[in-house]
């Protein structure tokens, strides 16, 4: 006898959304210079839930001119009145948690246990990790008395809108910077809701302002003769862009890009929870997670009996409704992202992998798809070489940890990679022949404030997080 | 014209230093290097795109045993080309005088100053871990550490200006951490240069650690921003406008870029260079019994 699970939807009802926001420039919310606005819609539901301003240029400017004017008093205040301003945010935050859960999950479609217990919690830490920097810069290992850059300009990703703000603006104030931030087109609520809670906290006027747009205004924000840090996150094409855009400049630049990890199953290692790893790794966040473990590679000694497992715990994946806690995959962001992920995935069909989906039932309105595994892929196949950002694993196997670190190198990307293995010592060997800057090892996308992120190679440059995300803030 | 009475000097061919061994430019060209007053030295080798893509297939080969040799190891290496230079102090003072229109004595305090960088970044292998990584206090049941690794093959244009100091300042940041290297040599004051591969050859150095070309900064350049074998640059010898074509460039694979930036080469150069061709590896473990 089975039980089906019963719906257990959070309430919507601690989240006012109101019909539109104006851009948050200067302290206040003022709509575009040119009056232009866009749509936010749930990809879910496929629900309008507000309406933002789409900033131009010379809104890019207005909110630059503003940072810059903030920055002379921000950067002159003691580290520990600083300090003080980024407690109360890091507290605000945790007593807004339910609403900016309910809002993330509204905006992004990422199931609520997942907004509820990873994302926000984060938030949080992330504000109170770099508070307690904020008078402490002197022993940051950066020299005595660093200086803060000026005005920052982040470009956020839509994957984790809340916790790549707080990852780009906790830091950026916490070294004395004064920021300009451009959340995602598609995810644009949470950070506005964020200026509220600037608002709330008696964050000085300027200090941060945030400017909702497309593409076009990140260029123009990236290109702002007077910005003097640009962060970014997002893909390596558009990384790519901005690193042209600042070459020639005195622009300091720090780039979190686009990656293929590979999670390598040894045969001794403790298969279920390898699975469960495997699990987390890929289909976490709907799988858009830049350091996703998207490339399997299985020990073939056990590739059998890992897919057999892994088939059977994929069996169990409950895809839809993000508010319901009961959900483990909840809607791919975008109809655009959905046709990525769609074409990418026909790619592998065509190319000759074995696709396999648990079957699952999709809701009819919303964008979905359904948590995917493909065998038989070799690394010649473009699934195995370009970043899908969705819920597809691809898995290949070896038979050697020297053939394992081969495989799992080929690639010009080199943010994250995941072992798995009983064996210490082969452990961190296999740490050290990985061409990548975090590595999960019986474990995976694990995050924390005090630990340094990033990529090598194409997945970008500089870190974030820890004492060495100070480094892109400071003068060094 | 020399007096048929005296002893006749031997002139020396110089060469380009690629993968350990010293060819003539594959394109069998030269160019002329003079002193300071523009006095003919010798003909240096001019060398082309080819011999760029030669030395960084020469860099990558190097670049796994060097990045995989101890710390203790690379340390005593670079130590021990200290010592080489030390007992080819005269010659190398010869050439920076020579390049740099120096008094001797102030050519001589240029090299001992580079000896002496030498040394200090010789130290700084097995310490750099240990001041640039560490444990992270997570919240949670992991032991968690980040350690410092090399970027890779760090293509490397010398300082125009300071002949031997500047390039000793470049090169040394960049191998003590496990790096390898492409140098482009000062263009017109190439000879200290070409004369520390010979230095470098007979120091227990592997092959392929260093190469060193020299010829026109801008040829040379080109393709080693735009190769995708290259995974930093450092401009140190580039003026504007060369900096941000050769930037622009780099961001194809997304290399890491030293800017150029007015320098003191005399002064204490900190940390900066030694940090700047490192990539931060962080490792998460379960801790439980």
């Amino acid at each position: 006898m089975t039980f089906d699970y019963a719906p257990a939807p959070e309430s919507r009802a601690v989240v006012d959304i109101a019909p539109s926001y104006g851009l948050f420039v200067d302290g206040e919310f003022a709509p575009a210079s040119d009056g232009k606005v866009f749509k936010t819609v749930s990809p879910s539901t496929e629900e309008v839930l507000s309406e933002v301003a789409q900033a131009s240029a010379d809104d890019v400017d207005r909110a630059v001119k503003a940072a810059r004017k903030a920055f002379e008093k921000w950067s002159a205040l003691p580290g520990a009145e600083r300090a003080k301003y980024l407690f109360r945010i890091a507290r605000i935050i945790q007593e807004r948690s339910r609403e900016l859960a309910v809002l993330e999950s509204l905006d992004n479609g990422k199931p609520i246990r997942e907004s509820r217990d990873a994302d926000l919690p984060l938030v949080a830490a992330h504000f109170f990790y770099y508070a307690g920097w904020a008078d402490k810069l002197d022993h940051a290992g950066y020299g005595a008395n660093p200086r803060p850059l000026g005005v920052a300009g982040q470009v956020i990703p839509w994957n984790f809108p809340l916790l790549m703000l707080a990852w780009k603006i906790a830091p950026a104030l916490a070294t004395g910077n004064t920021v300009v931030l451009k959340p995602a087109e598609t995810t644009p609520l949470s950070a506005l809701f964020f200026a509220d809670i600037c608002r709330q906290a008696g964050l000085p006027k300027g200090v941060v302002n945030i400017l909702t747009g497309d593409g076009s205004t990140g260029a123009a924000l990236v290109a702002h003769p007077d910005v003097n840090k640009v962060a970014f996150t997002g893909s390596t094409e558009v990384g790519k862009a901005i690193a042209r855009t600042v070459a020639g400049t005195d622009k300091k630049v720090t780039l979190e890009l686009g990656g293929k990890a590979a999670n390598i199953v040894f045969d001794d290692a403790p298969l279920d929870q390898a699975v469960e790893g495997i699990v987390n790794g890929i289909f976490f966040n709907q799988g858009h997670v830049c350091c996703a473990g998207s490339r399997l590679l299985v020990q073939e000694s056990v590739a059998d009996e890992v897919l057999d497992a892994l088939k059977r715990r994929m069996r169990t994946l409950r895809v839809g409704d993000p508010l319901d806690k009961n959900t483990d995959i909840g809607a791919i962001n975008s109809a655009e992202q959905l046709a990525r992920i769609t074409a990418l995935a026909d790619a592998g069909e065509a190319e000759g992998a074995e696709r396999w989906s648990p079957s699952c039932e999709l809701p009819t309105t919303g964008y979905w798809f359904a948590p995917t595994l493909f065998t038989g892929v070799t690394q010649a196949h473009r699934i195995a070489r370009e970043e899908i950002f969705g819920p597809v694993l691809s898995v290949l196997t070896f038979r050697t940890p020297a053939e394992a670190v081969e495989k799992a190198n080929n690639t010009p990307y080199g943010l994250s990679a995941g072992i798995w293995t009983e064996k210490g010592s082969r452990m961190l060997w296999m740490a050290n022949q990985l061409r990548a800057g975090v590595i999960w090892s019986n474990t995976f996308n694990k995050f924390d404030p005090a630990s340094p992120f990033g990529g090598y190679q194409e997945s970008g440059y500089g870190r974030e997080g820890g004492r060495h995300g100070l480094e892109a803030y400071l003068n060094v | 014209m020399s007096e048929l009475t005296g002893r006749l000097s031997v002139f020396k061919t110089y060469k380009l230093y690629v993968g350990g061994k010293f060819p003539r430019s594959e394109s069998g060209r030269v160019y002329e290097v003079t002193d300071s007053k523009g006095t003919w030295l010798a003909n240096a080798p001019l060398a082309s795109r080819k011999d760029a893509r030669d030395a960084v297939v020469a860099a990558r080969k190097a670049f796994g045993g060097w990045s995989g040799a101890t710390a203790y190891n690379r340390g005593q290496i670079l130590y021990r080309v200290a010592e080489m230079l030390e007992g080819r102090r005269d010659q190398f003072t010869a050439e920076v005088a020579a390049a740099e229109g120096l008094s001797k004595a102030k050519a001589a305090a240029q090299v001992d100053a580079a000896i002496d960088r030498w040394v200090w970044y010789a130290g700084w292998s097995d310490k750099v871990a240990q001041i640039a990584g560490g444990a992270n206090p997570v919240a949670g049941p992991y032991f968690n550490h980040s350690a410092p690794e090399p970027t890779g093959v760090v293509a490397v244009l010398a300082p125009q200006e300071s002949s031997f100091l500047g390039l000793v300042s470049v090169i040394a940041p960049a191998i003590v951490t496990g790096n390898t290297v492409v140098l482009a040599a000062a263009e017109n004051a190439p000879l200290p240069a070409l004369s520390l591969a010979e230095v470098l050859a007979t120091s227990d150095l592997p092959g392929g650690v260093v190469n060193i070309l020299s010829g026109r900064t801008a040829e040379l350049s080109a393709p080693l921003a735009a190769h995708q074998g290259v995974n930093a640059l450092d401009l140190a010898g580039a003026d504007e406008a060369l900096a941000k074509d050769l930037e622009t460039a780099a961001a194809d694979n997304l290399k890491r870029v030293l800017r150029p930036a007015p320098a003191n080469w005399t002064a204490d150069p900190g940390t900066g260079r030694l940090l700047a061709f490192l990539e931060t590896k962080t490792v998460w473990h379960p801790m439980g019994v």
